[in-house]
């Protein structure tokens, strides 16, 4: 992988250049899309999980002779078969944290997160934040390509920042034996079933932003974008003719 | 390589680009064979490591093995936390057999330990109730996501593991219940561990038989499914290929994980 970079870097012709830069980098594109395997195999494997018991609780213990929190509108499926469901969720979620730990990492040694992710400071004001939120809810506004703007820049850090390492950390709470060394994982939530219904909650919201995301994407020209995630390179707004 | 790579650097650098990247796989490789070699040697490979799955498994198993190679002790309760209405799960073995050991008060029931141990026999529920007992209040976390928290009063079962002798090639525990379809087994860094109990009493009296009476086993660092009910024969083994299918326990075969820490 350390070969990657330069290679494709070599691609472009120094003096036409900054356009023809990859709009995302190898490393992007490829743990966005072993990301984007591992979320779908977490999300299917969590619904299977999920529906042998679809009660959600609060505090340390529950079950169906306790109140429930919340009762999800889905059928009880046991019959003990879920057991896939288990291998298949803790095979992905490997594949995800590892992957995800490669892409922090990179994102940290490139300033990718900084010059790209992260929402400036002064983009964080009420009037900013609602005219650009505007703009994505106007199915004529046309956004710009070339930068993330701070709604773009606030939904992935939240993925990334917040979202993931929540799930991740909640996901770790519900195993004993982790537990058993590190009890805090879910005594500061309240308990093991607490942990498990904070993991259920910011999945959804999980979902939610998948959604949205592929939305955003249809809305903005579906090839194009995947073209940029995929080989790297894409229609940039006015800077390209292609 | 990428050809214009090549063109424009210099031969040399390119050829000792290569070399340092063969060299850098092939240490790759006998790192991860060296590796494999380890993880066995320290116990660190779960039996249901075969297939795709195997991978997850067995990273889950050996990382969680390390994190708990030192203190590690599942988190206890106080009386006050005990659930009220604890779920039955499961159900009881085949009346014709276990219903003639319920009337008699188990008191013809025997406990077989035999295997890689130096003394084999058999305890009965007096016997075991007349070793030193240990009482902790743990929660039970089923694999579809309830749980309940109740008091289990036991032997530990690295106290009838002493007495019996086990050997120093010991690995695995396997167990067997007189429900026959549901039999398991834990690694002997669990069976050794001070809160894995042969239970017998629960909440303040004798187990009752929808949980497991008149013995089951209490592992806390792992989830309900491992906690074998109505044990009947403990077989210590260095291996569990010929138990079964090979994948050290009903629930692997069934398609739920050997591994039950999570």
């Amino acid at each position: 992988m350390a070969d990657a970079a330069p290679s494709v870097a070599d691609l472009s012709i120094p003096t036409t250049e900054a356009a023809e830069a990859p709009r995302h980098s190898v490393l992007v594109r490829i743990t966005h899309w072993i990301n984007t395997v591992s979320f779908v195999a977490l999300l299917v494997s969590g619904v299977a999980i999920l529906i042998s018991h679809p009660r959600l609780y609060w505090g340390e213990v529950g079950n169906v002779n306790t109140p429930s929190l919340i009762d999800l509108p889905l059928p009880f499926i046991i019959a003990g078969q879920n057991g896939w469901g288990r291998y298949l969720h803790f095979l992905a979620a490997w594949v995800c944290v590892l992957n995800g730990l490669a892409y922090v990492l990179s994102g940290l040694l490139t300033r990718h997160f900084r010059a790209n992710l992260l929402p400036a400071g002064a983009d964080l004001t009420r009037r900013t934040l609602s005219r650009t939120l505007a703009d994505h809810l106007r199915p004529a506004a046309r956004l710009s390509e070339d930068v993330y703007n701070v709604v773009q820049r606030m939904a992935y850090s939240g993925v990334v920042f917040v979202l993931l390492p929540v799930v991740i950390w909640t996901g770790l709470a519900m195993s004993p034996a982790v537990t058993s060394v590190l009890p805090w994982l879910a005594t500061v939530l309240g308990g093991h079933q607490s942990a498990r219904t904070v993991h259920f909650v910011v999945a959804f919201l999980l979902l939610v932003f998948l959604v949205v995301h592929v939305w955003m994407i249809v809305r903005t020209g579906f090839w194009s974008r995947m073209t940029a995630m995929v080989i790297g390179r894409g229609a940039r707004s006015g800077s390209r003719s292609e | 390589m990428h050809k214009k790579v090549s063109t424009e650097k210099t031969p040399s650098l390119s050829r000792r680009k290569l070399i340092l990247g063969g060299l850098a796989t092939a240490a790759g490789a006998t790192g991860l064979g060296g590796a494999i070699n380890m993880a066995s040697r320290y116990g660190l490979i779960p039996p249901d490591h075969g297939g795709i799955y195997g991978v997850g498994e067995t990273l889950t198993y050996a990382s969680h093995r390390l994190l708990m190679a030192s203190r590690s002790n599942a988190r206890e309760f106080a009386r006050s936390d005990i659930s009220q209405a604890p779920p039955i799960n499961g159900t009881l073995p085949p009346d014709d057999l276990y219903q003639p050991h319920v009337e008699r008060g188990f008191a013809d029931w025997r406990l077989a330990v035999d295997g890689l141990v130096a003394r084999p026999g058999e305890f009965s529920v007096a016997e075991l109730k007349d070793a030193p007992s240990r009482s902790q209040i743990t929660i039970l976390g089923c694999e579809e996501g309830w749980s309940y928290i109740a008091e289990w009063t036991g032997v530990p079962l690295a106290h009838v593991l002493e007495r019996v002798g086990v050997l120093p090639q010991a690995r695995y525990v396997a167990m067997f219940s007189m429900a026959e379809f549901w039999w398991g087994s834990i690694d002997i860094a669990e069976a050794m561990h001070p809160q894995t109990l042969l239970a017998y009493g629960m909440n303040g009296a004798d187990l009752e038989p929808g949980y497991g009476a008149p013995i089951r086993l209490r592992v806390p660092r792992q989830l309900g499914y491992k906690n074998i009910k109505y044990l009947t024969r403990l077989t210590v083994t260095d291996s569990m290929d010929s138990f079964g299918a090979g994948k050290g326990s009903a629930a692997a075969e069934f398609g739920f994980s050997w591994y039950a820490g999570i």
